[in-house]
């Protein structure tokens, strides 16, 4: 929608713009801030938005108190993991449904996104029962498995959308020439799918990162990540805004610079290829 | 271009996937159907070796006739439908205005979607304690400077507080959405009916609101199953209490607090329909678009 306007438009547009954009980023913005502050600049009336002594104490403290690396180890394992596991499992799955697809590979589709989306309340004691029945509870592997179980169907689905857009001429021009599968797959197929498989591995990390209601439910004081972590910071330590910030701030960080990139595959990984 | 052999392939590449997500589907749900016609309660000694009597629906109704039961789904709806409205109007205004033609585009687009990063427990505790604290919250700050008495948010207004926090954080998801749906709208036709003398009302009226129709569908059904799951938001700030008790938390409460999970069950039995309610009509849509 690229259209011609006076300058004075465009920097209307501009201060408009930025204006809304930099208050809806300031809870987060403020929160950075403040964690570079000390307690009592932090909570100082009326707020100090710059000119304080810059101190990274708190994120040394936080470290210190609450060993910080192992939630964080834990994020990075039960995210990364479940991913991974996820993308093992979906590959070949969205990969036949793509290039071999059968009268039923659309029922198959709808009735995965349908999994997704049964209310985890509404399975939460059963879960818990089979946890406690297969040593699961507050374990890892245990988190993995479930976040993995959550977000398959959106890892399938969003894999198959890429995939359907490698156009199969190409591989039938590869089979003329005598190329075998094992050929097709590595040579062709795989090159032109890393892309789309990128996508996905990232848009999985960012949700299983976040993701905040069996993280909760499901650990305690073993494989509990991130997200259990500051929960943890509710009462009565939250009072304290520094170390909460300093917390906080360690905890989006890796997300935030994730998510920048992501911004294109999150509108296809949520909208389950209906918005492009 | 499919053999036989390459279809059989097919199914075994398709049969972890599909039988690992069918187990997950399945034997929870049955043991939730299970239980919601039991009497459960562990803490009097009920359990699974002993067996559990047999109650009939009377989970069911008891549910249904508790007083925190009528509560709970209007806090729900409430909820549900106030960050519906406003991250679809702010959104659809957020989209509008990030397309015109301004210095900083990329930028600015970033600093707009960074909340739909940060994770939920974070969003909450910031919020809770650094904003709207009485005491020493931001907005505590503000009022004062304005010679105003401080408000309890989460106690005087808490479900308007949650019904914040958490828009704040979709809000990004429904702007997202809809630049990406007003980024195909045909220019050519909005500049004609610029040149023919409709007004910028009318242009958005009848040229891009119904351009946008698809997506804001989209965006409201998705976010829909998404809300009534809404879960650690609740939980960090107020704890289900001060009227925010919503169906998922009402549930939550029964099954972990009270440690019923009879009635709890019963409960999970009518949160997954009135989710399926939701994802028929969303499924419906997809699925149209997958024929294209």
């Amino acid at each position: 929608m690229a259209r011609s306007v006076s300058t004075r438009r465009k920097a209307l547009n501009t201060l408009i713009a930025w204006t809304i954009g930099l208050l809806i980023f300031f809870p987060i913005l403020w929160t950075i801030l403040t964690s570079f502050k000390t307690e009592a600049q932090a909570i100082n009336d009326p707020p100090i938005f710059f000119f304080f002594d810059w101190t990274l104490e708190n994120y040394a403290v936080v470290q210190e108190r609450s060993d910080y690396m192992r939630f964080l180890w834990n994020s990075v394992i039960i995210a990364g993991g479940s991913t991974l596991l996820g993308i093992l499992i979906a590959v070949p799955a969205a990969w036949s449904m793509a290039f071999v697809p059968s009268k039923r590979t659309k029922d198959i589709l709808m009735w995965m996104l349908s999994t997704k989306m049964l209310p985890a309340v509404g399975v939460l004691y059963p879960i818990y029962l089979l946890f406690i029945s297969l040593g699961l509870l507050d374990t890892r592997i245990g988190l993995m498995v479930v976040l993995m179980l959550i977000n398959l169907p959106i890892i399938v689905w969003m894999l198959y959308t890429y995939f359907k857009e490698i156009p199969t001429e190409i591989l039938e021009a590869a089979r003329m020439d005598g190329a075998t599968l094992k050929e097709e797959i590595l040579y062709i197929l795989t090159p032109m799918a890393i892309p789309g498989i990128a996508s996905t591995i990232l848009l999985n990390i960012i949700l299983a990162w976040n993701e905040a209601f069996w993280t909760l439910n499901l650990t305690a004081a073993q494989a509990a990540p991130l997200t259990a972590f500051i929960a943890s910071y509710s009462s009565p330590e939250g009072l304290f805004y520094a170390k909460l910030s300093a917390a906080s701030t360690m905890a989006i960080a890796p997300i935030l610079i994730l998510g920048w990139f992501s911004q294109k595959q999150l509108v296809r990984g949520l909208t389950f290829g209906a918005v492009k | 271009m499919a053999t036989q052999q390459s279809r059989t392939l097919a199914r075994y590449m398709m049969a972890p996937a599909v039988i690992l997500l069918l187990g997950w589907m399945l034997v929870p749900l049955t043991m939730t159907l299970f239980f919601s016609f039991k009497k459960y309660l562990p803490l009097r000694g009920d359990s699974l070796e002993n067996g559990l009597e047999w109650v009939g629906f009377q989970n069911f109704v008891r549910f249904i006739s508790s007083s925190a039961f009528w509560p709970s789904v209007s806090t729900t709806m409430i909820m549900v439908g106030g960050v519906l409205i406003i991250t679809v109007v702010l959104g659809v205004f957020l989209a509008i205005l990030l397309d015109q033609p301004l210095w900083g585009q990329g930028p600015l687009r970033i600093l707009v979607i960074a909340p739909f990063f940060v994770m939920p427990t974070v969003t909450a505790l910031v919020w809770k304690n650094m904003f709207l604290d009485p005491v020493n919250g931001l907005f505590a700050h503000l009022w004062k400077f304005f010679g105003l008495s401080p408000v309890e948010w989460l106690v005087d207004y808490s479900l308007g507080s949650i019904i914040m926090i958490v828009s704040w954080q979709w809000l990004p998801f429904a702007t997202l959405i809809l630049i990406t749906a007003i980024q195909s709208l045909d220019s050519e036709q909005l500049e004609a009916a610029e040149m023919d003398g409709a007004s910028a009302f009318h242009r958005f009226i009848h040229i891009v609101l119904p351009h946008l129709s698809r997506a804001i569908t989209i965006v409201i059904l998705i976010q829909t199953i998404f809300l009534l799951s809404i879960f650690a938001e609740i939980f960090v700030t107020t704890g289900g209490a001060f009227g925010t008790k919503t169906l998922t938390y009402l549930i939550f409460q029964r099954v972990i607090d009270s440690q019923n999970i009879g009635l709890g069950s019963a409960g999970g039995v009518y949160a997954i329909i009135l989710a399926n309610i939701v994802a028929i009509f969303l499924m419906r849509i997809v699925g149209k678009n997958l024929d294209r």
